[in-house]
């Protein structure tokens, strides 16, 4: 099967001047996503984990389009998105649909809930009849959750889980065919947060989509990813199907990240090894040759300041970035 | 005696659109060197019952009830009696530490500051043991690093730097007001490690007030449950996971994803939290509780004890639940 979305060596670098420093003296290069490959097939949902600034909201820009790369391909359906013409740029816009984190800042304030549905069908189908846009709007609205006859309120009337049901049916109304949530959950109290969850999950089954999911709670992501990517400083790590990377990690990297996130039970909680990364994340702007995992890695050999690890294949679409992987439990799963 | 006692406290604030009963009628205590967890979500009065005992609202706020520190009336202190125990005796670290530390000074004179009011000794004196205190946090390099100013640290570093402060005078009482939300997985597990060892080595109890049950879990002793600004349920956090016996507290369990877990779909809570101005009448989770009694609509449940548990349902308590 050929891959919906395809992404080769993707590497984004953004110019940062320091201030104060004299206009000619050069930018410094900050490398936000450097060389990241990954493959989505059709109806799948991979999730993107990493922690802040490492890079997993500047991809979904760089698939998306609003941000350029500045090296590599994305490829979306066979087609270069560097490469694509206006025509084409188009229809790829509303083939991929984003949902983002703060709910009520996505929405435009003075649209009505109805006007910012519509809004994407009347930028791309400008020929829709009123009526059957109206039709549509209400079917989607019912479809995510939403009473109809709420269709003329604005966003400031609805609550945050509301609003994020909101853009779900804003960015499903050109039935696209790839959807890019940036943590679309993380605003949201955790009553309501299992709510949109579910949301997301039926209609991505229901209506075939794909997606990517990038969010920083690692819970959540396993839950609704059939693929994990684990980047750290813009790079990735490892990549796995999400059953496997949760429960036998092979970079030290995952291990550490899986084995800080608690658990909800107090047994198991105390009953658990953590080893505890120490430090923070490096600078992107300086980040440590070889391998940018080395300075906290808790497995760190002197070679790996060297090269840069490459992704290597341990099989069953499982691709680790370390020579010195090796699979580890970090926890106890009860079925 | 307890070291914190509060009894019956409400917070009501004053707005345009009419009165806000932020927390109604809660009371709890906690002893000397014990860790506490205040859980619930936005708006359901965890962070104002703090606030309240603190000295904190905001000035459209005021506290009714009791509030008791070691015997003495929290509610009934001016603020300059508020100052002479605030960070001595109690003391409160807060979810950003970037808007709770002054920008404009630098980390040694803020926390000198702390140390020559309280303490009375000289600027000199305070500066080697706000170092001292830096270094037991483990901010690496703290002689050095002290004079920085708050920007220059990371998030992680910057909410060591809140600890190592509050915990300068060495108080009896911490209260941590989601300390870790900002920050990511990594070094949540880091601060968290960090209280744990601060609370062993120091006796200080801790109140941890936050929406992660996955945090919860692994640090507290006891874990109050609240909805609504109301307590639902309270006791040892070991039971309160094991065997819920509020329909909030089993939906929540049952809401968040667990990493160690496969399930297909996650059990929902149906609808949203409520507005605060406009409290239902009885219990404040009925319009979303799957398990609802005829009487729960209208009258309020009462607060129960039963054992070492408390909670505040009309449904008769299931042996297994």
């Amino acid at each position: 099967m050929n891959p919906l979305l395809s992404v080769r060596n993707l590497s984004v670098t953004f110019d940062v001047r320091r201030p104060g420093s004299w206009p000619w003296t050069p930018a410094m290069k900050l490398h936000a996503v450097s060389e990241v490959s990954f493959d989505l097939q059709p109806g799948e949902c991979l999730g993107i984990v990493g922690e802040s600034g490492s890079g997993k909201s500047t991809i979904a820009r760089a698939i998306v389009g609003t941000i350029p790369s500045s090296g590599g391909n994305i490829f979306f359906e066979d087609h270069d998105l560097a490469n694509m013409d206006t025509r084409q740029r188009r229809v790829h816009r509303r083939d991929v649909q984003m949902i983002f984190q703060d709910p009520l800042a996505a929405l435009n304030p003075r649209m009505t809930v109805g006007e910012i549905i519509a809004e994407p069908l009347i930028t791309h189908e400008p020929n829709t009849p009123r009526k059957e846009v109206k039709r549509r709007v209400g079917e989607l609205m019912e479809r995510v959750g939403l009473l109809p006859n709420l269709i003329n309120r604005y966003p400031h009337e609805f609550s945050g889980g509301q609003c994020q049901r909101i853009g779900i049916a804003r960015a499903l109304i050109l039935k696209p065919k790839l959807i890019i949530c940036d943590e679309p959950v993380s605003a949201l109290d955790v009553s309501v947060q299992a709510q949109v969850i579910n949301l997301l999950m039926e209609l991505q089954r229901d209506m075939g989509l794909s997606m990517i999911f990038i969010a920083h709670d690692l819970s959540v992501v396993k839950h609704i990813s059939d693929r994990i990517l684990v980047l750290y400083l813009g790079r990735v790590m490892e990549t796995a199907e999400a059953h496997k990377l949760t429960t036998a990690p092979e970079h030290p990297y995952s291990q550490a990240l899986i084995s800080s996130v608690p658990i909800p039970d107090p047994v198991l909680e105390r009953a658990r090894h953590r080893p505890i990364l120490e430090g923070e994340l490096p600078s992107p702007l300086r980040p440590p040759s070889g391998c940018v995992f080395r300075t906290r890695c808790p497995k760190v050999q002197p070679d790996c300041a060297d090269a840069k690890p490459a992704l290597e294949d341990v099989g069953g679409r499982h691709f680790v970035a370390c020579p010195y992987h090796e699979a580890q439990q970090v926890l106890v799963v009860n079925e | 005696m307890s070291l914190l006692e509060i009894e019956d406290l409400s917070v009501t604030f004053t707005t345009a659109d009419g009165d806000v009963n932020a927390v109604n009628g809660v009371t709890f205590n906690i002893d000397k060197g014990e860790t506490l967890a205040i859980v619930g979500e936005s708006g359901s009065g965890k962070s104002q019952t703090a606030f309240a005992a603190m000295g904190l609202l905001a000035k459209n706020g005021r506290a009714a009830g009791i509030a008791r520190f070691d015997g003495q009336n929290l509610l009934a202190m001016s603020q300059r009696e508020f100052n002479k125990i605030r960070s001595k005796d109690m003391a409160m670290i807060f979810q950003d530490p970037m808007t709770s530390l002054n920008p404009y000074l630098r980390v040694s004179d803020q926390m000198a500051e702390v140390l020559m009011l309280h303490d009375g000794i000289s600027k000199k004196d305070a500066i080697t043991k706000a170092v001292q205190m830096l270094d037991a946090v483990r901010i690496p390099d703290a002689r050095a690093r002290v004079t920085m100013y708050p920007h220059e640290f990371s998030g992680g570093m910057r909410q060591r730097i809140m600890i190592a402060m509050s915990l300068l005078c060495q108080p009896r009482l911490l209260i941590a007001d989601e300390p870790t939300t900002a920050l990511d997985v990594t070094v949540q597990a880091q601060i968290m490690q960090l209280l744990a060892d601060i609370r062993q080595d120091f006796g200080t109890a801790v109140i941890l007030i936050t929406h992660d049950l996955g945090i919860v879990a692994g640090f507290c002793d006891r874990t109050l449950v609240m909805y609504g600004g109301q307590i639902m349920e309270e006791g040892p956090t070991d039971d309160i996971f094991a065997q819920p016996s509020h329909p909030y507290t089993s939906g929540l369990l049952k809401a968040v994803p667990r990493l160690d877990k496969d399930e297909a779909t996650l059990a929902t809570i149906a609808g949203e939290p409520p507005d605060m101005s406009h409290l239902p009448p009885g219990c404040p989770f009925s319009p979303r509780c799957a398990q609802l009694l005829d009487n729960c609509r209208a009258e309020r449940p009462m607060l129960e004890t039963t054992g070492n548990r408390r909670r505040a349902c009309h449904l008769p308590v299931q042996e297994d639940a």
